[in-house]
């Protein structure tokens, strides 16, 4: 098994804050693997930390590098991909 | 008595005395561990777990948005970065306390540094850093207390963990010193409707027991009262409530004038809701849901369904139906795919619609079409219109399609200034104060780093408002305002002051605005315009408004009590 990595851009209109920050950092907890994300081409900090992920400050449109190593590894980084690049906040938008 | 100041959280008043929430718990001494890293690691790992546990527990008691909130804070207490930070501090020697200090201060300082929505933030943390330094040391930890009778909640700044206990039977008013309109303690407090000002300096100074009024819509609280204060509030508070519950009335000021208030609608399911909190009609109808999930344009039928079921739920009434509004925060492949360094000044509103008059034409089309099988009175107007020859050009076209009533949208400065050369050309007016804001202040509405400036109580922006309102009293032109400024009750008078004639508003806003301007007369809302437009921006316009309302006399009608 070797790691994976993947760089996708972020969804949430308002960034990567509180709530989607938190539904990410669960997910990547319940995958049972090391996963990282990167900003740009900063330090990796642990995705299942949600306040790593808030500490990085990550806005709409801005990239991410996510990287898993592990069992089903590929299929961790399909679930986090596709939950960064959801809008979380497009229901509530006015 | 002796009155305080802070930023109002609603439109309701409550009294009662004040108690306070307990001081935080005093910061560890940065001394040697006695019993060794091993132990201080189980320390800190089992108050962290406990914390962590409760927090859960609370938010399942919680529910709703409480329970996001609360689940993320114990997510936090409970995080992998932290607990690295909290053990390579307990490697060099700390004790669990300072260790588990150090690291949420840590991290904190980062949040704050970032400022904005994640400087606010930041209380979050100190709350969970307290909830397990009290775990360490086996106290309880500071919360919400419970005196047993009714009171008024003073505290520093309260964390979710705390407003989402809150007992409303027990809570009469929130009083917070630290913390703004958008910390959690607002966020809450509109969400339960509590009664609350946050941002109150020197409510620090309040004693425990103290018989305060907290006036929500002044943004003041007011210790030690008069009798007739305390009447007052409470009559208020009646009248509050009966206007709550009482069958909507058409808007009007107190002295009869009327200001017909008016529902924004995001797509036709929801005007039965508008309908029943009183709606007169609709002020501005967004038609981008017809769009928004399409490849390509609808056809001018499935428009037509869709503006027909609209207009259907409003027989007799104004029903405004803004043209497509593209671009920028909306943008959509077919009307524009062209990069743009600026989109907010770029190719939206009427200038893309002309660029693919097709769809214009098409639109108008189905608007013509639907209001010939309805008895609604149909309005359309046009987005982001900048000036007179694209004023012309609008109120041509829809006149071709037989629309008898066409309006522009003024969001530009360059078309408010020049309202009376606009208001020439065409129907009506209608104030998008969002983007009116924006453009005024050059600050983006989509950047979370220059929200400070997107205030709709900047002298500036009231000024243009203003000018259209006047230049609509000289034309005989209605003037409505459709953003999010009418919804603020207070400042709605205003609005009404600098010559709105009508209000739209999202439906649920619509009970306090109608409180608010039955209590005013035309008259009045214009020294108040006046008291704004003197001031030197937004929160100096906002509280020497709310100063010059409270001196102003009580027109309460009798038919409330």
């Amino acid at each position: 098994m070797t790691a994976v990595s993947r760089t996708v851009r972020i969804g949430s209109s308002h960034g990567l804050h509180a709530r989607p920050a938190k539904l990410f950092a669960q997910a990547a907890k319940d995958s049972g693997i090391p996963v990282t994300i990167a900003k740009d081409s900063g330090k990796p900090v642990n995705a299942a930390s949600i306040l790593g992920i808030i500490a990085l400050a990550l806005d709409h449109g801005d990239y991410v590098t996510l990287s898993a190593d592990g069992e089903g590894a590929e299929g961790v980084l399909d679930t986090l991909t596709e939950l960064i690049t959801t809008d979380h906040d497009q229901e509530s938008a006015g | 008595m002796t009155e305080l100041r802070g930023v109002g959280i609603g439109r309701g008043v409550a009294q009662g005395p004040v108690i306070r929430m307990a001081e935080p718990l005093p910061a560890p001494e940065n001394i040697p561990s006695t019993v060794g890293a091993d132990a201080e690691r189980t320390r800190a790992r089992e108050a962290v777990a406990a914390v962590a546990a409760d927090l859960q527990k609370r938010a399942e008691a919680a529910g709703g948005a409480a329970q996001e909130v609360l689940e993320a804070q114990a997510m936090i207490a409970e995080d992998p970065t932290l607990q690295d930070e909290v053990d390579s501090r307990i490697d060099d020697g700390a004790t669990a306390e300072w260790a588990v200090h150090d690291a949420f201060a840590g991290f904190r300082a980062t949040l704050e540094a970032v400022g904005g929505y994640l400087g606010e933030r930041a209380a979050d943390l100190d709350d969970i850093a307290q909830r397990v330094l009290a775990e360490l040391r086996g106290v309880s930890a500071p919360g919400v207390p419970d005196p047993g009778h009714p009171f008024i909640l003073v505290a520093r700044d309260l964390a979710p963990a705390d407003t989402a206990l809150l007992n409303l039977d027990q809570v009469l008013a929130l009083v917070t010193t630290d913390g703004g309109p958008t910390s959690h303690t607002a966020i809450l407090a509109r969400a339960k409707g509590i009664v609350a000002i946050v941002g109150a300096v020197e409510a620090a100074g309040l004693e425990d027991g103290t018989t305060v009024i907290v006036d929500a819509a002044a943004s003041t609280v007011t210790s030690d009262p008069s009798v007739e204060q305390l009447e007052r509030a409470a009559l208020r508070a009646a009248a509050r409530d009966a206007a709550e519950s009482a069958p909507p009335t058409p808007g009007s000021l107190a002295d009869g004038t009327d200001i017909a208030l008016l529902a924004n609608l995001g797509k036709p399911a929801d005007a039965e809701d508008a309908v029943a909190r009183g709606a007169e009609g609709v002020g501005l109808f967004r038609t981008e849901f017809l769009f928004l999930s399409s490849a390509q344009a609808p056809t001018v039928a499935e428009q037509r369904k869709s503006y027909s079921e609209l207009l259907a739920a409003f027989p007799g009434k104004k029903v405004v139906v803004r043209m497509l509004d593209a671009g920028a925060d909306k943008p959509l492949a077919f009307l524009n795919d062209a990069h743009e360094e600026n989109p907010a000044l770029g190719m939206r509103g009427l200038r893309s619609l002309r660029a693919s008059e097709d769809i214009l034409r098409e639109q108008l089309t189905a608007l013509a079409e639907a209001d010939a099988e309805t008895s609604a009175d149909l309005w359309v107007m046009a987005p982001m219109v900048a000036t007179v020859e694209e004023t012309k050009y609008f109120t041509a076209l829809a006149r071709e399609y037989g629309i008898k009533t066409a309006g522009v949208m003024v969001e530009i400065p360059a078309s408010a200034l020049l309202a009376d050369r606009v208001l020439a050309h065409t129907d009506f007016a209608s104030i998008g104060t969002n983007d009116l804001t924006q453009y005024t202040m050059a600050a983006d509405r989509m950047l979370g780093s220059v929200a400070s400036f997107q205030d709709p109580w900047h002298p500036a922006v009231l000024r243009l408002v203003g000018e259209v309102g006047a230049a609509g009293a000289r034309t005989g032109k209605p003037v409505g305002i459709c953003g999010e400024a009418a919804a603020d009750p207070l400042l709605a008078v205003v609005l009404v002051g600098l010559g709105a004639t009508s209000l739209s508003m999202a439906p649920a806003a619509l009970s306090d605005v109608r409180l608010a301007l039955s209590e005013r007369t035309l008259d009045e809302a214009k020294r108040l315009a006046e008291v704004a437009l003197a001031a030197d921006d937004a929160t100096s316009a906002r509280n020497a408004v709310a100063e010059a309302a409270t001196d102003l006399p009580s027109h309460q009608k009798e038919t409330t009590s």
